[in-house]
């Protein structure tokens, strides 16, 4: 009861904390995946650097959030930028990488051969197989990509409250440092929901964008 | 129309250079399908895809139409080649419709045009364009995915086109009756191409030529009667098989080897009449009755002819089976087996009696060739293994 | 040989940036900066993998059991729909899973590890039950027509071939772990968080980098150690990185 008088008296501010939340970490997706993919696709063409490049990737993943911070935010403050949304949204866009950059490269690596072949067999350019072909096939396993890289850095994103980003962590923050079990349950029920709920839409997504001949291939996958 | 010369490709591996493809040329005249054959690994699919570049000669050159594709973009020379591929690599993203106009949209034709290819083609295939263009590969059997390939390959008329074992992944009923369709497409079409397939059988029905391959090399180029009868070498022999003469059943047709002179009779005739044509004949059982349309109506035999006595109309049996003057002798000796008997009557395009067939006259056609060959054949096996 | 260009030219980068940084730290004096934390670190880092080992192999003790339990036949009734509910349970972030744990259970090393092994919990159980699952049946059929009992199946079969699978989730259970720890500060249980936390908030730059860098260097460390370990665990056939 307390719980829900809380939410109600403090409705405005769950909003706007929730719409920070979101903003954030979709900028900073929205980023990544614009570099994301194209790396994605450019290591194809070579398996070496596609390695070094992804072994880089899930390097900077297993760095632990709160870790990563405190060693940007030294780096950043030579800029003047050490502390607030700068350093999270960097950090977002770095471990955005990695599900984005391998779900491209694994998506238009498996892209049958055959395929490959009879595209080039028809005459169609570099450019166009990769349009016409190999990023339609792909876009579903990109796509997946993405979504786990938001749903991670909804998370991280929380975490990022410390360094004073903002976001429905902000609740769990103020909600421990004051002892106020309202503002921790709430926070990180909200941050939770945000997660399943954007999971979800993020999926509906996913099957809108699966070129129809392969709904089947994709549901499975 | 197809010109390979010297045409050579050399894979680099861990192991060494190895020559896939070992200075080949060959000519396909305009309109016929030339089939590339071989055991795997023996060159013929390297060969095929020199010519259309998804493998890129080490030298040679490829001439179409006696010009030097040597300096043509590849993209426009693909475009102009219809490709078909055993695994048929349709678009799983593009519906059928936009899978057989890629080439089409490729080479910007406007709207209306492509459509109106698209059920051009549908019809060509034999599938209707109402219940498939919309749909999308992964709604389709086997066998329509690889008319929709053939199709596709066909969409911009091309004039030749190359087609990588394109029936092997089919089951064998429905292969039999793509293979037919393709044919009869192909009489109208007059496309010249080339065929990669490791299946004999495929050669001696869809090939005009043949072109046996092993280890890189092109060991004998020529028509499936040739090829049959007067092979190279024992290479050529046990790839061919032991049955191989049987396999020339397949290629004759019952007009090159029938006779015209056939006894007859007919339902009016008196029984002794037929006895005494059974004997001026020489046949040991039976004679044919034919009625006024000069059709089979019936048999009349021996046995009947010299111990009844009346007219042949009130004593005959059922009239045997025929053959048709382009029943090709593979059916032919299969129904003779099949009825245990040794000569069949012919019949016309119009149903009329015109000669009969019979076995030694088969057996004497096919011999007839080996017979000629003899001399030749031996003289080229004579020959030091080197220089096949 | 372009792999081995690659990784040299990354080496000489690596060493050149820690140079570059070495040089940097010892004109601010950082070093001796950092010296003065040592003993904490080296106290706090102990703290650090108490929580990671004990709610870590928490997790591995409940989960593979559990994920072996919900592949059964006899659990399939209900197996699919609890697995919808741990891929719902992942997505929650564990910051909130610690938030809640600790509203719950209080302050300490308790609510900590509770909320470090639940969030552990749930990849593994999902990749064991997959990883199970995902075992051929042509494999299970000649299983059985070889007259094995269950439990022979279990063990000679489907987890030799479940292996690799249910070692990747373990890896990235304890990725997410060791990711987590720090945070168990948070709710009063230590660990290096402590250090990088109250750095942060002092902005005292020494403090945060003697917590960050060594939680980093456990991260990658405690990582390639599974990787290691499920390298010799799972049988060669098997096991794609040694095919």
């Amino acid at each position: 009861m307390e719980l829900l008088q809380y939410v109600l008296d403090n409705l405005e501010l769950l909003g706007t904390l929730t719409l920070e939340h979101i903003s954030l970490v979709s900028v900073a997706v929205g980023i990544a995946t614009l570099t994301g993919v194209p790396i994605g696709i450019a290591i194809t063409k070579n398996e070496s650097l596609a390695k070094g490049v992804l072994y880089l990737a899930s390097i900077i993943v297993t760095i632990p959030s709160i870790a990563l911070f405190g060693v940007m935010i030294p780096l950043l403050s030579i800029f003047g930028y050490g502390i607030g949304y700068v350093p999270a949204v960097i950090a977002v866009l770095l471990y955005s990488q990695l599900p984005i950059i391998r779900n491209t490269y694994t998506a238009i690596n498996n892209v049958d051969p055959a395929l490959r072949e009879a595209a080039r067999g028809i005459g169609m350019s570099q450019n166009q197989r990769l349009r016409m072909v190999e990023i339609p096939l792909a876009v579903p396993v990109i796509m997946a990509g993405v979504r786990t890289a938001v749903v991670l850095n909804i998370g991280v994103m929380a975490i990022a409250a410390y360094i004073g980003a903002g976001g429905l962590g902000t609740l769990i923050s103020r909600g421990i440092s004051q002892s106020d079990p309202r503002q921790l349950i709430v926070g990180a029920v909200a941050v939770s929901l945000l997660a399943i709920v954007v999971d979800y839409a993020l999926l509906a997504l996913q099957k809108r964008l699966t070129p129809k001949g392969m709904e089947r291939d994709a549901t499975a996958a | 129309m197809i010109r390979l010369d010297n045409l050579t490709k050399v894979f680099d591996t861990p192991k060494g250079a190895v020559v896939a493809a070992d200075h080949i040329s060959m000519d396909v005249p305009e309109g016929e399908i030339c089939i590339l054959l071989g055991p795997s690994g023996c060159g013929k699919t390297t060969t095929l895809k020199m010519i259309n570049r998804i493998v890129r000669p080490t030298s040679g050159k490829v001439f179409l139409d006696d010009q030097d594709t040597t300096g043509m973009d590849t993209q426009d020379l693909r475009r102009n080649i219809g490709y078909v591929i055993q695994q048929i690599g349709l678009f799983p993203n593009m519906t059928i419709e936009e899978n057989i106009t890629v080439v089409p949209r490729l080479l910007g034709w406007d709207k209306a045009a492509y459509k109106q290819r698209a059920r051009e083609l549908m019809d060509m295939i034999a599938m209707d364009a109402e219940a498939f263009l919309k749909r999308y590969p992964s709604e389709l059997s086997g066998g329509q995915q690889q008319r929709i390939g053939v199709a596709r390959a066909l969409a911009a008329d091309p004039p030749v086109m190359l087609m990588d074992e394109p029936f092997g992944a089919i089951d064998p009923i429905n292969r039999a009756v793509i293979q037919d369709e393709f044919l009869k497409m192909q009489a109208e079409l007059k496309k010249t191409i080339m065929f990669v397939s490791h299946d004999i059988d495929e050669a001696i029905k869809m090939g005009d030529r043949i072109a046996v391959f092993r280890e890189g090399r092109l060991v004998q180029y020529s028509a499936p009667d040739d090829l049959l009868s007067a092979p190279k070498n024992a290479f050529i022999e046990s790839f061919l098989g032991e049955d191989r003469a049987l396999k020339r059943l397949n290629l004759v047709k019952v007009r090159e080897v029938f006779s015209d002179d056939l006894g007859t009779v007919r339902p009016d005739d008196t029984l002794e009449t037929a006895l005494s044509r059974i004997d001026d004949f020489g046949y040991q059982n039976a004679i044919l009755m034919i009625n006024d349309r000069n059709e089979p109506a019936g048999m009349v035999t021996r046995a009947v002819a010299r111990t009844t006595r009346g007219y042949c109309r009130d004593h005959f049996q059922a009239a045997p089976p025929v053959a048709r003057l382009d029943d090709d002798l593979r059916k032919v000796a299969s129904q003779m087996f099949a009825n245990d008997t040794t000569w069949m009557p012919c019949v016309d395009d119009d149903g009329r009696v015109c000669g009969h067939i019979t076995q030694r006259a088969m057996t004497h056609h096919l011999g007839s060739r080996y017979r000629s060959r003899s001399e030749e054949s031996a003289a080229l096996r004579s020959q030091p293994a080197g220089k096949e | 040989m372009p792999i081995r260009s690659l990784k040299s030219a990354g080496r000489w980068g690596l060493a050149m940036l820690l140079f570059a940084a070495g040089v940097w730290a010892q004109r601010s004096g950082m070093i001796g900066e950092f010296a003065y934390y040592i003993p904490d670190i080296r106290y706090l880092a102990v703290q650090h993998l108490f929580l990671t080992a004990v709610s870590g192999g928490l997790a591995i003790a409940i989960a593979v059991p559990l994920g072996i339990l919900l592949s059964r036949p006899s659990m399939s009734r209900w197996a699919e729909s609890l697995m919808q509910v741990l891929n719902v349970g992942t997505t929650i972030p564990t910051l909130a899973v610690l938030a809640l744990s600790m509203s719950f259970l209080g302050i300490g090393t308790t609510p900590a590890v509770f909320g470090l092994t639940v969030a552990t919990l749930l990849p593994i159980t999902r990749n064991t039950y997959v990883g199970l699952k995902g075992v051929s049946p042509a494999l299970m059929e000649a299983a059985a027509g070889l007259g094995m009992s269950p439990a022979q199946r279990l063990f000679r079969v489907e987890l030799p071939n479940a292996l690799y699978v249910i070692f990747a989730g373990i890896r990235t259970a304890l990725a997410i772990n060791v990711g987590t720890v720090p945070l168990a500060f948070l709710i009063g249980a230590g660990g290096l968080g402590e250090l990088i936390f109250t750095g942060i908030d002092l902005y005292d730059t020494v403090m945060m980098l003697s917590g960050a860098i060594p939680t980093a260097l456990l991260a990658i460390v405690v990582d390639a150690l599974i990787a290691l370990v499920a390298f010799l665990v799972v049988p060669r056939g098997v096991n794609p990185a040694r095919a």
